[in-house]
């Protein structure tokens, strides 16, 4: 069974819903220590949301200077599978794995609440299992959500295919930036989740593995999950990964 | 050795949205002023360095500043001189 790892910080709250989910997907799931600096062999790695290492100083930074980083960084430096959701996205965005910064909500409070994002792509190994571009059912639950990119890093996301999710209205229009509840953090271009260029890591706000299981009020978040276990299935098999991810769109 | 005394201030920077910066400027009419504006709110973060010397120490707080305490794509910082103890390092 293909082995996914769960990185587990000092203030990770999702972990074992994490762990859960990923398992509700078909995978293996282990714990990945912070303080250890090797992925004892996984086909993916999951940062999971929570508040690591209390979000001091600015939420994910401090993570993203820990040993399993290190490892994680050469990891998908080299191709390797790499979700962070929540806390993780700001993890990884810190440590410049994927483009922009996550920003304090635009109201200023923390947001736990469902929200419907729908995939720009589904080629990609976190959106296979999709099937079909429909506004997903997800809860977020964050104070620093608001994505940010200087305009020029914003044409360039959208034109090489790196804008993986975006928060929707309840008929699939895209949300506004200001104003509009669908997009409640106020992301630039409604952005909830991206891709690095080489679309191997991907980060995202709301909470698949919260939505994993229908007695949870949704399971729109599961198919992200099997695309993912899927993918690193493929992976493990020594599969080539999928060719010209960003460009083939 | 000597200890030098710094502390770096990491602010927004312009034009990025800082929604506390608002709501802090907001409150202003609440305590009856007027005519202020361009509230921005950040963080300050005071440090002692042990090290040879002033440029060697910082230089330390320079790299902590850029990697750690601030993000080049939304925040700046300035580095402040706080104080010197020549030879307080043991």
């Amino acid at each position: 069974m293909t082995r996914i790892g769960v990185v587990v910080f000092p203030g990770s709250n999702c972990d074992r819903d994490t762990l859960r989910g990923l398992e509700l997907a078909g995978a293996e799931s282990v714990e990945l220590w912070h303080e250890q600096g090797t992925l004892d062999g996984v086909a993916a790695v999951v940062l999971p949301g929570g508040f690591a290492y209390g979000d001091y100083l600015r939420a994910g930074v401090i993570a993203r200077f820990s040993p399993v980083m290190r490892a994680v960084s050469a990891f998908a430096a080299e191709g390797g599978l790499v979700l962070g959701i929540c806390n993780g996205f700001q993890v990884i965005a810190e440590a410049g794995l994927v483009p922009g910064a996550l920003l304090r909500n635009r109201g200023l409070r923390f947001l736990g609440r469902e929200v419907r994002v729908a995939p720009e792509r589904l080629d990609t190994p976190f959106t296979t299992l999709v099937g079909e571009r429909r506004p997903l059912r997800m809860p977020i639950a964050h104070g620093e959500g608001c994505f940010f990119a200087d305009d020029a890093t914003l044409d360039e996301l959208e034109r090489d295919g790196q804008v993986l999710f975006r928060y929707v209205r309840d008929d699939g229009t895209q949300a506004g930036e200001v104003g509009d509840a669908s997009n409640p953090n106020g992301s630039l271009r409604a952005i909830a989740g991206v891709l690095n260029r080489q679309g191997n890591v991907a980060g995202l706000m709301p909470h698949p593995e919260r939505a994993a299981d229908a007695l949870l009020g949704s399971d729109d978040g599961l198919p992200i999950l099997r695309s993912l276990v899927e993918a690193a299935a493929r992976a493990e098999r020594g599969a080539t990964t999928e060719p010209a991810l960003v460009a083939a769109r | 050795m000597s200890e030098f005394r710094f502390a770096v201030n990491v602010l927004p920077k312009d034009g990025i949205l800082d929604p506390q910066g608002r709501a802090v400027e907001g409150s202003f009419g609440h305590l009856g002023i007027e005519g202020v504006s361009g509230v921005r709110v950040g963080r300050r973060v005071e440090l002692t360095v042990d090290a040879e010397t002033e440029n060697d120490a910082r230089a330390t707080v320079e790299r902590l500043a850029s990697e750690l305490f601030s993000n080049p794509l939304i925040e700046s910082f300035t580095i402040e001189w706080v104080d010197i103890r020549v030879g307080a390092a043991g």
